[in-house]
């Protein structure tokens, strides 16, 4: 019977309330899956400890690859959510390139059925063109009606600028519960980066992997910045990589486009001077990039000009990933690294580091009413409780993804998630999983 | 000795003296490949296996007839790329070949870092060399194209190097930049940008995209193959007009320095990149690169397996004139060689 539910409290104890509208020592009281109380002093049937923690609104990812339906040997909707929780998300959107893709009504209700029982809320995005092939609108209209909100081939960009186009226009007449819709896009121009597995400069010249260059990325964020601006519609630039792209973006947003953006961690964190040791676990689309890219983002990312801070968490068997480098595929564990990653790296006053992990994601994907919202009383009780202060080292084999491809292995963090708290219900008790 | 060597997987592991040493070295292969019966016991009982995911003749012959001539017993696990597609992942057959019983892997394969990960995955139980990996490095060419320049001419310092073609795709153009820079020479890249890296920085080269303005200043002029399927990717208009430009011609031959060397890791289009009369040239010394691969090859597997030198260049700091001043192990004469030889 999960703690909180028909009528027993429980009370975070101890902890220190940070949100959007602020930064104070409170204890939180939850039950039946709503915060029925904030303040001194207080008490319930049951207690979490929260001393020396900060309690703030669970963290909500705009970029997962959960593999299922399709490839569940790689992650599955549920090991992913306990991913998810273990990293302090209580909101994760799944991206659609899954096998089949999440191009229509049968698979978005697959998707959402299967993530219903797990410990973290998924909600899926849809595919732009049916398949992610890029070549045919997909029933975006049939699959908003579902609640997806937002729309990306992720994995690719739509290349035909035409198509995109369309697609712009038609998403701007989709409103669901009152709501539009957001198409993203993964920018890259799949011509000019194509071959490439690696970022294009001094170190694929070196190595002699091929590259492709951060051109590719920018090409892409400059038509849809000029799409945006011709149809009106609104569009979240996934992934961001380069300088270039960020600085592009920024002046964007300056002009008054309706544009959002988020970046990974691993592209403030590492660089593709990672890449000379030839493992796999390093590759990654948008590949990492430079230092002057890293250095950019994070500047970008200090000056509010990034929305969110996503995952893009990618399992990947290790099978898939003992290949050669240019044989293995792309992509990177993220979710249970995240938190800890931006804690550790960005010196961002936390309410910032928070905001982009929770609230600013919430907002983006519609989702503020149930997630990232105030720690106040009626709000569901989506929260998550961070122990600032302790340091952990990444073991990849204590991962609760099914893959173990995180960049991070032996890496030292400062920051980490102690409980997790999904409508009400504790998911996550001094950093273990209850179910 | 910088460091100690259990695998030959890139030339910037080799510091001069390494290479110095290995050279050395050679010049007693070479002189055992001279022998009547060029056959010696060295590395007899030692397992070498061939792992070759890209076709290669040369190199793999040239390695074969290495191991042959030390005695080594040899094993091929040739498998295409497609395999790979089939299931089996690197890794798990790296496995598969180090569980019946090897001591070095020779590995070959179209991706940069193959050798690298095999390495890492036999935890450094089992000596790797690198015979070719990606666009990345060709270890063993680049040391075959020094001990050929210190043939013909005494040193490979202070030469003027230059390498012509396409640079950007070539693992023996990474490898001979580090080689040829390390032990002194001059290397000129000559290529048109499209064939050269995308970026250059931290390259101890000169680069020129015209042939004929350095030419004339030339000890060694390096020649790498043109392959055809660069036309499809928009790096060259044609291969007419990659030989107008970057051919060595039998007019550009005349513009060479009289002691200048022509060389080329083969296989060669003749009338591509090197004209068929300039191929045939007594300059042209690309039969000797083949000739001194095999006793390259030999030192270099020597060096990693053979007895005295535990892993090589590996437990101590290798010494090359007390390995070149001890004898080296009586030919083994095998009766039915002496039969074929009456």
């Amino acid at each position: 019977m999960p703690a909180g539910a028909s009528g027993s409290t429980m009370v975070i104890k101890g902890g220190r309330v940070v949100d959007a509208t602020g930064d104070r020592t409170a204890d939180v009281v939850v039950a039946d899956g709503v915060i029925v109380a904030v303040g001194p002093d207080l008490s319930g049937d049951r207690t979490l400890d929260a001393s020396g923690c900060v309690v703030a609104p669970g963290l909500v990812d705009l970029h997962s690859h959960l593999r299922q339906p399709g490839q569940e040997e790689a992650e599955t909707i549920e090991t992913g959510a306990r991913a998810a929780a273990l990293g302090g998300y209580t909101c994760i959107l799944a991206m659609p390139n899954t096998v089949p893709a999440v191009d229509h009504a049968g698979i978005v209700r697959e998707v959402l059925e299967l993530g219903r029982a797990v410990p973290c809320d998924v909600l899926t995005s849809g595919a732009i063109t049916v398949g992610r092939a890029g070549e045919q609108l997909a029933p975006l209209g049939e699959m908003a009606a579902l609640g997806v909100r937002f729309f990306t081939d992720d994995g690719a960009g739509v290349a035909d600028a035409r198509l995109m186009r369309r697609a712009m226009e038609y998403a701007g007449g989709l409103v669901h519960e009152g709501r539009g819709v957001v198409l993203a896009q993964h920018c890259e121009d799949p011509v000019l980066a194509s071959g490439g597995h690696m970022h294009e400069g001094v170190w694929s010249s070196k190595l002699g992997i091929p590259g492709q260059p951060a051109e590719a990325e920018e090409l892409m964020v400059m038509r849809d910045l000029a799409l945006a601006r011709l149809t009106g519609t609104r569009v979240h630039f996934q992934h961001l990589s380069t300088a270039g792209s960020v600085a592009m973006v920024a002046a964007a947003r300056e002009a008054g486009l309706p544009i959002t953006c988020e970046v990974t961690t691993h592209h403030f964190t590492l660089t593709d001077a990672a890449c000379a040791s030839y493992d796999p676990v390093f590759k990654v689309n948008p590949p990492l990039r430079t230092d002057a890219d890293v250095a950019a983002v994070r500047q970008a990312l200090a000056d509010g000009s990034i929305d969110c801070i996503a995952t893009d968490h990618a399992p990947h068997t290790q099978e898939a990933k003992e290949a050669a480098f240019d044989e293995a595929p792309p992509g990177m564990l993220g979710l249970e690294t995240a938190l800890a990653l931006t804690l550790t790296e960005l010196d961002l006053p936390l309410a910032e580091a928070l905001a982009l992990l929770s609230w600013r994601p919430a907002e983006v994907l519609g989702v503020e009413a149930t997630h990232g919202g105030p720690v106040a009383p009626g709000r569901p009780a989506n929260l998550v409780v961070i122990d600032p202060d302790r340091r952990w080292v990444v073991d990849p084999a204590a991962s609760a993804s099914r893959s173990r491809n995180t960049p991070y292995a032996g890496r030292e963090l400062e920051g980490k998630v102690r409980h997790t708290i999904l409508h009400g219900e504790p998911v996550v008790i001094d950093g273990e999983a209850q179910r | 000795m910088a460091a100690p060597h259990q695998h030959l997987l890139s030339i910037a592991d080799l510091d001069v003296d390494d290479l110095d040493q290995l050279l050395r070295l050679t010049d007693a292969f070479a002189e055992v490949s001279r022998r009547q019966i060029p056959k010696v016991p060295a590395l007899r009982g030692k397992n070498v296996v061939w792992l070759f995911y890209e076709d290669s003749t040369r190199t793999r012959l040239s390695f074969e007839q290495a191991a042959k001539r030390l005695s080594a017993d040899t094993m091929t696990f040739s498998v295409s790329s497609s395999s790979v597609k089939k299931g089996e992942s690197l890794r798990d057959t790296v496995l598969t070949i180090e569980a019946m019983g090897v001591d070095a892997i020779v590995v070959r394969h179209g991706s940069a870092g193959v050798p690298w990960q095999v390495a890492r995955w036999l935890d450094d139980r089992v000596s790797v060399v690198n015979a070719g990996d990606g666009w990345h490095e060709h270890p063993t060419q680049a040391l075959l194209d020094c001990y050929t320049i210190r043939e013909h001419r005494g040193q490979v310092a202070g030469l003027r190097i230059g390498i012509v073609g396409d640079i950007k795709h070539s693992r023996v153009a990474r490898s001979d930049v580090l080689a040829f820079t390390a032990l002194g020479a001059e290397v000129t890249l000559v290529a048109p940008p499209t064939l050269l890296p995308p970026n250059l920085d931290g390259w101890p080269v000169r680069v020129s995209h015209d042939l004929d303005s350095v030419l004339g200043d030339l000890d060694v002029v390096y020649l790498l193959r043109m392959q055809r399927e660069r036309m499809t990717e928009h790096l060259v208009p044609s291969l007419r007009e990659y030989t107008t430009r970057y051919g060595l011609t039998q007019r550009r031959v005349g513009a060479l320095r009289d002691d200048a060397i022509v060389m080329h890791p083969g296989p060669m289009n003749r009338g591509v990149e090197i004209s068929a009369e300039v191929a045939d040239l007594p300059r042209s010394v690309i039969i000797d690169q083949v000739r001194n691969g095999v006793a390259v090859r030999m030192a270099v597997l020597y060096l990693l397996l053979g007895s005295g030198v535990d892993r090589v260049l590996g437990a101590a700091p290798l010494d090359a004139d007390a390995l070149l001043a001890a004898p080296l192990p009586e030919p083994a004469v095998e009766p039915e060689i002496e039969g074929a030889m009456q």
